[in-house]
């Protein structure tokens, strides 16, 4: 497997993250490296067998629709590195 | 036997009869933190003043008698539970501004029993790593041999019970970062059974996998802890409505009749032959006190790792999308539309493992590759649970190493992500399947650094675990109260 430059440009712009080239080149190789290792999974026929995607056999979890209290909204905002009284602000969208 | 290096039952009773007060037993400690933390650097904020307070209510308390399990008893947190008013972090400097507005459950649960809560402690940047070494902010040092890792991610808890800078600790673990820490500084770590203790206020990594739990001087004092953790709540919908059984009654309950299985695949190539032989003293001594020892295979623990690491690295990409500079944390003062200021926070909040953590994640959950990572490790995830169940036909408890190798030098690996992912080899599997797991000290390295022996058991059977480690902490009777990296630094009283 080979995982190029561009494809690591091209998944950290999905997830948001700029990366400077020296960080690039350094992933590219960590990657298939790691890449290379997980295809191991493929040793092993799966077909058939059903995906887990959690550990227990829970259900649905409901609760009772009441209402409780919530967090003050200048409470709620006072993380925010940008905000008015009512609102975090965000450089422009549109 | 200083009072910073006794455990939460002596230290209880002492409360409880007045023999020392909270404050004296928090100055206590703080002393220590003092005297070692230069040397060790644990904390990554400690709340001296806020833990006074504290301490002053539990003695109002217990003067009049009164007070829950863990009253005046003081507790370092790992930086990953959120607490209201005291500065959360992760590890991460994306979080480096971040006060919480409400506890977690778990941090709600101990103050109502009276905790006196020291402060948070370091860990790898949202709990990726093994070696501590990705804290944005400290590293801490193994109390033991102080040029050598303390493990990770949960380091800060483990080395910060092991210096006597905390009673006891909560830490997480999402592929062993308890189990793995605890081993390496010679505490009793325990990740309970998925569902057992709520996660509400556990800032999310794997959330299919993680856990909080107890990290403590004792097995008696980890069942404790977790008596106090454990049980059902409203606001995590993963957690179990399941009675919460009397962990204390467990402890002494011994191995008679037990049967212990040794996973044949745990004891392969790349295992310590000083490890091994602690390891097998243990299963010794396990056997003389009346437990049966079986050999049980789990066929598909070469594939843990890989699943492990597409599995948490989509979850945590997916978990950590919501850290983009608008409601909490740093944000880049670059970007002048809203894409470039996510990205330009991101880019310098996030440390290296963290990104390289989300590109991995990102990559498999992308068009085109999610069958051929995601679908394929949560099936190979299947099968590793499918292990499980067979070797629980036949055996109560799965008896280990904790970690191939002892706590290894600083720096040592951290140029070789994949090598450091493999030293995980035999933890993660616990995760996968939900179940829990135990590590309880069992020896040292001819270096002098602790050996942890680790204990897997079916869903919900934390109480054969407790009872196993006990036999194996009582039997062998190892000093762990004075490490030796700390020796001659003092603090005590």
């Amino acid at each position: 497997m080979q995982i190029t430059p561009d494809q690591v440009r091209y998944v950290a712009a999905l997830a948001r993250l700029d990366l400077s080239e020296t960080e690039v080149a350094a992933m590219s190789g960590q990657l298939d490296r790691i890449l290379g290792y997980v295809a191991k999974l493929n040793e092993l026929d799966t077909s058939g067998v059903t995906a887990t995607t959690h550990a227990l056999n829970i259900h649905n979890a409901f609760r009772e629709d009441a209402v409780a209290e919530s967090l003050p909204q200048a409470v709620a905002l006072a993380n925010g590195p940008r905000h008015n009284e009512a609102a975090f602000v965000v450089p422009k969208v549109i | 036997m200083e009072l910073y290096n006794r455990t939460i039952q002596e230290l209880g009773n002492m409360l409880a009869s007045r023999q020392v007060s909270s404050v004296e037993l928090l100055q206590a400690v703080l002393d220590r933190i003092t005297a070692v933390e230069g040397t060790v650097q644990a904390y990554l904020t400690l709340d001296a003043e806020g833990a006074r307070h504290q301490a002053e209510n539990a003695d109002r308390l217990l003067a009049k008698g009164e007070g829950g399990m863990l009253c005046g008893i003081p507790l370092s947190l790992k930086d990953v539970l959120c607490t209201k008013g005291l500065r959360t972090t992760c590890g991460s400097k994306i979080l480096e501004p971040f006060v919480p507005p409400y506890n977690a459950t778990v941090v709600e649960k101990i103050k109502d029993a009276g905790a006196v809560i020291l402060g948070k402690v370091s860990m790898d940047e949202f709990a990726m790593g093994s070696s501590n070494e990705n804290c944005a902010f400290s590293v801490p040092r193994n109390p033991w041999r102080t040029d050598c890792v303390c493990g990770g991610s949960s380091g800060g808890s483990a080395a910060s019970v092991a210096a006597g800078e905390a009673v006891a600790s909560i830490g997480s673990d999402t592929g062993g970062s308890i189990r793995q820490p605890a081993s390496h500084c010679g505490v009793v770590g325990l990740k309970p059974t998925y569902g057992r203790v709520s996660r509400y206020g556990l800032v999310a990594y794997a959330s299919s996998l993680d856990q909080l739990g107890p990290i403590t001087r004792n097995v008696a004092d980890n069942a404790l802890l977790l008596q106090v953790m454990a049980g059902h709540d409203q606001r995590d919908s993963t957690s179990v409505d399941r009675p919460v059984p009397h962990y204390g009654s467990a402890v002494e309950s011994g191995v008679k009749g037990l049967r212990l299985g040794l996973p044949k695949e745990y004891f392969a190539k790349g295992l310590a032959p000083e490890v091994e032989a602690a390891v097998r003293q243990a299963i010794e001594v396990l056997r003389g006190a009346g437990a049966e020892i079986v050999t049980v295979s789990l066929p598909h623990t070469e594939y843990c790792v890989a699943a492990y690491y597409i599995i948490a690295s989509a979850e945590a990409s997916s978990n950590l999308a919501r850290f983009d500079g608008v409601r909490y944390g740093h944000r880049a003062q670059e970007g002048d539309t809203l894409q470039a200021m996510y990205s330009a926070t991101r880019s310098q909040g996030f440390g290296d493992e963290v990104k390289r953590r989300i590109i991995i994640g990102t990559y498999a959950l992308s068009s085109g590759y999610y069958d051929a990572y995601y679908k394929k490790a949560s099936q190979v995830r299947s099968l590793i649970i499918d292990d499980y169940q067979q070797a629980f036909a036949t055996c109560d408890v799965l008896v280990s190493a904790v970690a191939p190798t002892p706590a290894w030098r600083l720096g040592e690996m951290v140029d070789d992500p994949l090598s450091m992912y493999l030293s995980d080899i035999l933890t993660i599997s616990t995760n996968l399947a939900g179940l829990p797991g135990m590590s309880v000290p069992c020896g040292f390295s001819s270096t002098g650094l602790p050996i942890g022996l680790q204990l897997q058991g079916a869903h919900f059977q934390e109480e054969r675990l407790f009872a196993v480690a006990r036999v194996v902490e009582r039997e062998l009777g190892l000093d762990l109260s004075q490490p030796a990296g700390l020796t001659g630094l003092g603090g005590g009283r």
